[in-house]
């Protein structure tokens, strides 16, 4: 990089280097005929293919993203900030989002997956909200070969790494396993944080002469252009991109964090607007603020704190180091801001100001290495209608549902219960803090983490969900059960879903059958959040998840956050006592396609996706809450992989209760992966108000019992095996994989 | 009785100790900046958990050298309780407060759990409000929680009766399945597990209500009585 940066701007022109930046040759064009007249500079390239980055621009998304449901009274900020924000009531406001790390991740794990929760937490605070909780969404290939589960343990510590130094709890999340992810894992990392309304904070830099402060670690050569490197599509010479992956630093993350939010509490008056050096880092977080507040920008490069000597104008604005933030202040009140930062030994550096005009200037050894148009870095990258075309997987799939013939339903189950995906994942998540600053009343392992709200009765539960394999056999369908799934998981915890945010993590957007995957599950979820009004109020876009051609399933992780109204409706999975009675909330049909009992028996997974009625689930998902509410649930768990039969193992094993269960159903169908249900336990004083509450939405199966028995007669099998050696082998499978 | 909670750059159970005392306990508590070289006006000082200066070199190596440790060591030596939870622990060991160390859990994973514990010493001011021989269960929550001392310390911290909490089922590797231990004279305590974690209901446990509990009891009756024995 530092050779090129000789380049002067015809040869940029004449050797076409701003491709290996990440701009086409269009978007050079563009840039030398419409926005500059003139060809752009070295440091002006780069400035533009951070900015016009997918990762920073959503230029392939945008048309997509358009059609989120984004509305809802109680939305404060949607889309567009650092995080959106939810009013809860009380003057107290919940702020989320999720971003995704999959490229640095697959390169350098470690690092990748740290500074994945590293980036999301600064989007939190730097709203003004203390963050109070993480929440992990993982894809890995198979855990079978070494690479994989070497993959998967350098996340895990990574995330750990990262979330248990600073100090937030990590709550929940999800994680599956697929051949599609081997190469190309996910990792998406979701913070939540709690707002007070009058410290909500905005990433803007208004006012001609207010200034801009730099604070946080020094500017070093690490993650240089990552969101140009992020939006690509990956090969096997991907060796070479390992520079392009930042190092976190969890400790200095936590200082800056306390000082930002000093500032933001105690000195509210001299502070205009505050922003997370993220993606692009310097360039995308100044350009923004500026854009944002309608302002022209001058920095003075030589000023910004430096880790490594000579470094070029292009590597300071273009390096993702990590834990700095962008302040703009109002001037003169340098010296009260720089007194806070002094307190917690970080550097806190007046590096430029806000300026008359809209241009946007660098100067650096005394030259103007910049000088563009502000909106025309943060606002005005082309947007790409991206060509859609109905991919052929989904006209050459069977059209009949994939029928498990099993002759032993007892040892399909025990088989099932070891699948990765299915497996307790126990001996990673216990690895992250999950309890400090005490607050969480539901640990990982439910449907839904919870915290409690302080100095309230009430709570919050968040959840990850999607299932890639039905994104796979039907993409709009697969959209609209992933928001299902998440909500399902709020209700079973007692919560009323909110809203969502997401990370959508797909394929290579210009190629049509791609294209079509995003565009179709955008739809989907945009359809299944206006019904359970749950607004889309933050997330972020990963494409381009292909390696050597091949993408993953279309998998656009849901983040929901739900309100608990009353600290008693905190519901968990977990059976809680003997003699309770149980019950199955929705139908049951012989859904199989993209099940994972398809893929176990099988290894594939296809056909038609089977059906999936949004409004028998909304419908579902209020009753249980209201039960919730009214007091007469005992236990809930959302239905999901595995079908019935896992869903009743795993309640099982949380209180090692067993149970004694009959159903009429055929034994095969308890693996099928019909939508809209619920496991639900009642104390027998409540079964009458209850069933009179449910009505015909629900059917007995049975009781808990004390034996260690998990007993169930069908219409023609026996399901019968101890609750113990279940929950052995559930719990064993993936540290023996991964051992 | 008033505590002092040092906190470090770093430490991050500061403000879960203080909600837990005054919260729950009701007894009044400050935080008080790792520059502090004053705790007169303190009745007792607990060191907090988390990763003080980012526990870069070694857990607990950079912030013995803190002003503030000055004077908890003034402090301990007064015969004052001390008490260290967790990276507190840490602290403590390096600070030659406590004997052995804590090296990095036998598996190299940090653990969180909830870990049941045998209160081995229910004759220390911090566990006097345990029944003997009482079982408890306290999360843990650490990478570095593996407690080492060689023979020879072993051997005093039993015959000295220090070893105030054990696991019962060792999730670190430590010597002796020791969770807990007390200075000779009885005043300085380190624990891995986290008593300020479980003092409510809803948070699933009240177990470490005990040792803030016998600090407080202790306090009011006189801390002269229950020297180490």
């Amino acid at each position: 990089m530092l050779k090129t940066a000789k380049l002067t701007p015809e040869a940029i022109r004449d050797t076409q280097a701003y491709q290996q930046l990440g701009l086409t040759a269009d978007e050079y064009h563009l840039i030398c005929e419409q926005v500059l007249h003139r060809l752009p500079n070295y440091t002006e390239v780069g400035l533009f293919s951070g900015m016009w980055s997918e990762h920073c621009s959503y230029k392939n998304s945008k048309p997509v993203l358009k059609k989120f449901w984004t509305q809802g009274d109680h939305v404060l900020a949607g889309p567009g900030e650092g995080a959106g924000i939810i009013d809860i009531g009380d003057g107290q406001a919940v702020v989320f989002k999720a971003e995704s790390h999959n490229h640095p991740s697959a390169v350098e794990p470690y690092e990748g997956a740290a500074t994945g929760v590293g980036g999301i937490i600064r989007d939190i605070f730097s709203m003004g909200a203390k963050p109070v909780a993480l929440l992990d969404s993982l894809r890995f290939g198979e855990p079978t070969d070494s690479a994989t589960t070497y993959l998967i343990s350098q996340v895990v510590a990574g995330i750990g790494g990262y979330g248990n130094c600073i100090g937030i709890p990590t709550i929940g999340g999800d994680m599956a396993f697929d051949a599609c992810y081997q190469k190309n894992p996910l990792v998406n990392a979701m913070c939540i944080g709690l707002l007070n309304h009058s410290d909500m904070q905005k990433g803007q830099a208004t006012g001609v002469g207010n200034q801009i402060i730099y604070v946080g670690a020094k500017t070093g050569r690490d993650g240089i252009n990552g969101a140009s490197f992020a939006s690509a599509e990956f090969n096997d010479a991907k060796e070479t991109q390992r520079s392009a992956v930042q190092v976190g630093d969890p400790f200095m993350e936590k200082l800056l964090m306390d000082a930002c939010l000093e500032v933001i509490h105690e000195h509210h008056a001299s502070l205009v607007g505050i922003q997370d050096m993220g993606a692009a880092g310097l360039v995308s977080s100044s350009a923004e603020m500026a854009s944002k507040a309608g302002s022209g920008l001058k920095l003075n490069l030589d000023l910004v704190p430096q880790r490594e000597a000579d470094m070029t104008a292009f590597e300071l604005m273009l390096s993702e180091s990590q834990e700095r933030m962008l302040l703009c202040i109002k001037q003169g009140s340098a010296a009260e801001i720089r007194e806070v930062f002094d307190k917690y030994g970080l550097d806190a550096v007046v590096i430029g100001e806000v300026i008359p005009g809209h241009q946007y200037q660098l100067v650096h050894h005394g030259v103007m290495e910049a000088d563009v148009p502000v909106d025309a870095l943060a606002t005005q990258a082309p947007v790409y209608q991206r060509e859609k075309r109905r991919p052929q997987r989904l006209d050459q799939q069977s059209a009949t549902q994939f029928v498990p013939a099993i002759t032993d339903v007892t040892a399909t189950l025990k088989q099932l219960l070891q699948q990765p995906t299915i497996a307790s994942k126990r001996s990673l998540f216990e690895t992250y803090d999950s309890q400090v600053q005490t607050n969480t009343v539901v640990r990982p392992g439910s449907d839904a983490g919870v915290i409690r709200i302080r100095q309230t009765d009430k709570a919050l539960a968040m959840t990850t969900d999607v299932n890639g394999r039905y994104l796979h056999l039907n993409p709009r369908v697969g959209g609209e059960m992933a928001v299902a799934e998440a909500a399902r998981n709020i209700v079973a915890s007692g919560g009323l879903p909110l809203g969502i945010t997401d990370c959508l993590n797909f394929g290579n957007p210009e190629k049509p059958e791609q294209f079509y995957d995003l565009d179709e599950a955008a739809q989907g979820i945009s359809r299944a959040c206006q019904l359970f009004n749950t607004p889309v109020i933050s997330g972020n876009v990963s494409l381009n998840n292909e390696s050597n051609g091949e993408p993953i399933y279309p998998t656009p992780m849901i983040g929901m956050v739900g309100l608990i109204k009353h600290l008693r409706d905190v519901t968990t999975q977990d059976f809680k006592q003997a003699g309770d009675k149980v019950y199955v909330v929705g139908a049951t049909h012989a859904d199989f396609n993209g099940s994972e009992c398809q893929k176990m028996l099988t290894g594939q997974v296809s056909g038609n996706l089977f059906d999936f009625d949004l409004a028998t689930e909304h419908h579902h998902q209020k009753l249980v809450l209201e039960a919730i509410q009214a007091g007469l649930v005992a236990s809930a768990h959302d239905v999901s992989e595995g079908g019935l039969i896992t869903t009743i193992a795993e309640s099982c094993f949380g209180g090692d209760l067993g149970v004694a269960l009959t159903s009429q159903l055929p034994a095969v169908q308890f693996f099928a992966e019909t939508q809209s249900r619920f496991v639900v336990s009642v104390e027998p004083e409540h079964q009458a108000a209850f069933e009179a509450l449910m009505q015909e939405t629900v059917t007995y199966l049975g009781v808990t019992t004390v034996a260690d028995r998990l007993w169930v007669k069908t219409a023609d099998q026996t399901f019968d095996l101890p609750v113990s050696e279940a929950k052995k082998l559930w719990e064993g499978a993936l540290p023996c994989l991964l051992k | 009785m008033k505590f002092a909670i040092p906190v470090f750059p770093g430490s991050n159970c500061d403000y879960d100790l203080l909600n837990a005392l005054r919260d729950c306990l009701h007894t009044p508590a400050d935080l008080v900046p790792a520059t502090t070289t004053d705790l007169s006006g303190y009745d007792a000082v607990i060191l907090p958990g988390g990763f003080s200066y980012g526990d870069y070199l070694r857990s607990g190596a950079i912030a013995r050298f803190a002003p503030v440790m000055t004077a908890v060591k003034e402090f301990a030596n007064a015969g004052k309780p001390v008490m260290g939870i967790c990276n507190g622990f840490q602290i403590l060991t390096e600070a030659g407060l406590l004997p052995g160390a804590l090296q990095a859990n036998e598996s190299s994973k940090f653990i969180c759990q909830v870990s049941p514990l045998h209160v081995s010493n229910t004759q220390t001011r911090f566990t006097t409000a345990y029944a003997r021989h009482q079982d408890i269960k306290l999360p843990i929550a650490h990478g570095e929680g593996n407690y080492y001392c060689d023979a020879a310390t072993l051997a005093e911290l039993k015959a000295h009766n220090q070893i105030v909490f054990e696991y019962v089922d060792n999730p670190n590797g430590s010597v002796a399945n020791i969770a807990g231990i007390v200075n000779r004279r009885g005043n300085v305590l380190g624990m891995m597990p986290h008593p300020e974690r479980a003092v409510e209901t809803i948070l699933g446990s009240v177990d470490g209500l005990g040792i803030f509990d016998s600090l407080l009891m202790n306090h009011v009756q006189g801390d002269a009585h229950v020297e180490n024995r």
